[in-house]
């Protein structure tokens, strides 16, 4: 089985007649996704590539019974087009949208918790979610993970996941869902959301979790580890040489006043039982050693 | 993106918080003009992007005009942790009867903005978070409520604040929660917040950072001309790539953020150094490549240049040929190491393979070619 997602899902693509939106969502049928609509309010009515773009996500789901969303707006949009999905009857929304200013961040997901509390909200700044060989909404590259299981994967940085994903697939490895939580400050989606729906998938026999400086999301999740999962976890955290109150690349990714550092978050997480690896390569040996241990 | 003192003070004004007259000057002789105009005492005041500044002598008392003159000519010029003072900051000198703490910021892990205020300011405020906790009044607003004037009354009366200090702190709470959600900050700190003799609430310093993703509805141009980026930062910037520059001897460049961080890590596990974080985006074409290596190949520090690329939806031989033609029209002294791995990587490294040497070296992980790197910078 799959979280959040799965062959099922129908998918609306805000932002779909965009050069970005038309590359990924095009990609995302093609692997298999089931892309049902569009949407623009200016080409109500036109297709692209044979998908139908409506005015608005309400018109979308009602003709379409689309379940989810994947927003490529431009960042100054995003909030809106959060706002309007919700509001359409979407309930899972993944923003693949970088640069989303803090305070709008703040404000949906505080507006979507307490006016549409069945919503899940993926990202900002995150590659997406894939359910290998079932569906893939974002931009990871589908070919590169294997289907199956029994690992899940969940994640702050893309090309580290994709790492991970190819790694596992060299080694025959299979990938229930792996989720791409992102970089930025206020996350919809948190490792402890993921890791909860991973314990609670039978498919799912073990999670490679990883994580970078910055925040606290990595020690609440080995609070969360310790007291909640019975599966073996292995876990990378990437920036231990990054020097504080530097900005690396993500908005997420620095620490400030000594807190968040890689070294905090590895302690913790190793306390809490996680096998952490001290570069990609090593978590991700753990984790095969993991798989090869599973009876 | 930090703002100096003078640019926070005029960026709380702008929202109707009480802040002293002053003028920012960067001469000697508009300094004791700018002291003249708002009166004496005056303080000088040293704007850069550290603390620290009272203890380096970067904040004077002046009580007339060759006071004023002398503060000037020492603070202009100073180096205060290696930041040269370019411009001070003249204010009305203010007379204090108490100083406070207040700040609002983003609580990520309660994904709340928190505000902290305290009746103990003045001071380093993580020293009183570490000594004396109790003595910081929170505050966690859900963004879609906002700070109402209760609330605020509330928290004041929580920091125990001088009751003859509550209306004041109240209104200026208020405003500075209002700057600092409409004005996109990241950090709004105001300490010390004083209590003057005769009754009024006043901030005395400001510190503003404020969010760079949110400069599109903002007009922040200015603010841009006085932050302080290396000049290696400054030219990768203008290419739009993503640098930060670090003092190791490993040039790097990778394709995200987080593998640009764990690439860093690998070259510290090998026993090396990185000169910078460099992350040119999910793709990697010939042009984004040759911008990079024109960054890195300008930086005296670098010895050897660590390419470190997973093609995902770029494959495997679209970022080789980039490599390729980067590296024809870009001269490099520096010797490369190349680790091609993900989507297509085997076309990818066939493509290098005929112009592979001594000089450009292809790796098949990360940690073989992070210590070949290694070894190659320490070698020169």
């Amino acid at each position: 089985m799959s979280i959040f997602v799965d062959e099922n899902t129908k998918v609306v693509y805000q932002g779909l007649t965009g050069s970005q939106g038309r590359f990924y969502g095009l990609r995302n049928r093609d692997y298999g996704t089931q892309v049902v609509a569009g949407t623009n309010p200016k080409k109500a009515g036109t297709d692209v590539d044979g998908i139908p773009i409506f005015a608005t996500v309400a018109d979308a789901v009602a003709e379409t019974g689309a379940t989810a969303s994947c927003i490529f707006i431009p960042a100054p949009g995003v909030q809106g087009a959060v706002m309007e999905a919700a509001e359409g009857g979407i309930e899972f929304i993944v923003v693949i949208t970088e640069g989303v200013p803090a305070q709008d961040e703040a404000w949906f997901y505080n507006k979507l918790k307490r006016d549409f509390p069945q919503v899940q909200l993926l990202g900002p700044n995150c590659p997406g979610i894939i359910s290998p060989g079932k569906c893939n909404i974002g931009i990871t590259a589908g070919e590169i993970a294997k289907p199956g299981g029994p690992v899940g994967i969940v994640s702050r940085s893309g090309t580290l996941t994709y790492q991970a994903l190819h790694e596992l697939k060299l080694q025959d490895i299979g990938v229930t869902t792996c989720v791409g939580i992102g970089g930025d400050p206020v996350p919809g989606t948190t490792f402890i959301d993921c890791l909860e729906r991973f314990e609670a998938d039978p498919e799912t026999k073990a999670i490679m979790l990883i994580g970078e400086i910055g925040g606290s999301a990595e020690e609440e999740a080995a609070e969360f580890i310790a007291t909640n999962m019975t599966k073996p976890i292995s876990a990378y955290i990437a920036g231990v040489t990054a020097p504080a109150g530097k900005k690396m690349g993500h908005a997420g990714a620095i620490v400030s006043g000594g807190k968040g550092t890689a070294a905090a978050k590895m302690e913790a997480l190793t306390a809490a039982g996680v096998h952490v690896g001290a570069n990609p390569t090593e978590a991700g040996s753990l984790m095969v050693e993991i798989v090869r241990n599973l009876a | 993106m930090d703002l100096l003192e003078y640019q926070g003070k005029q960026f709380f004004a702008r929202f109707g918080i009480p802040v002293s007259d002053g003028r920012a000057v960067d001469t000697v002789d508009d300094a004791v003009s700018a002291a003249d105009a708002v009166g004496y005492p005056v303080v000088v005041k040293a704007q850069v992007h550290v603390g620290g500044r009272g203890k380096a002598g970067g904040v004077k008392l002046a009580t007339n005009a060759a006071e004023a003159r002398e503060h000037a000519t020492n603070i202009l010029g100073l180096d205060i942790k290696g930041h040269i003072v370019r411009t001070v900051w003249i204010e009305h000198a203010s007379d204090i009867a108490e100083e406070y703490y207040a700040s609002f910021t983003l609580d990520r892990g309660a994904k709340k903005h928190l505000g902290m205020l305290s009746a103990e300011g003045g001071v380093e405020i993580e020293t009183v978070a570490v000594d004396n906790p109790e003595a910081i009044a929170k505050i966690w607003i859900d963004p879609v409520d906002g700070l109402t004037p209760e609330a605020a009354r509330q928290w004041v009366l929580a920091a125990k604040l001088n009751p003859a200090a509550t209306d004041g702190a109240v209104d200026i709470l208020t405003k500075l929660y209002t700057a600092y959600v409409d004005g996109d900050a990241d950090l709004c700190e105001i300490n010390p917040l004083i209590l003057t003799p005769d009754g009024r609430v006043h901030a005395l310093d400001a510190k503003v950072t404020l969010d760079d993703n949110a400069e599109f509805r903002h007009a922040w141009g200015d603010y841009a001309l006085t932050q302080v980026r290396d000049e290696r930062e400054e030219a990768a910037h203008a290419k739009g790539l993503q640098y930060v520059g670090l003092d190791g001897s490993v040039g790097i460049i990778a394709n995200g953020a987080g593998l640009a961080m764990s690439t860093l890590d690998v070259v510290n596990q090998a026993g090396g150094g990185a000169a910078n974080f460099l992350d040119i985006g999910g793709g990697a074409n010939a042009d984004v490549m040759a911008g990079a290596l024109e960054v890195i190949n300008n930086d005296p520090l670098v010895k050897a240049i660590f390419i470190n690329i997973f093609g995902g939806i770029t494959r495997g031989e679209e970022v080789a040929n980039g490599i390729v033609e980067a590296l024809s029209r870009v001269t490099i002294d520096a010797p490369i190491v190349i680790r091609l791995d993900g989507t297509n990587a085997q076309e990818g490294r066939a493509i290098l393979e005929p112009h592979l040497s001594d000089k450009l070296q292809s790796k098949p992980t990360m940690l073989e070619a992070a210590r070949a790197a290694v070894e190659l910078a320490g070698r020169k």
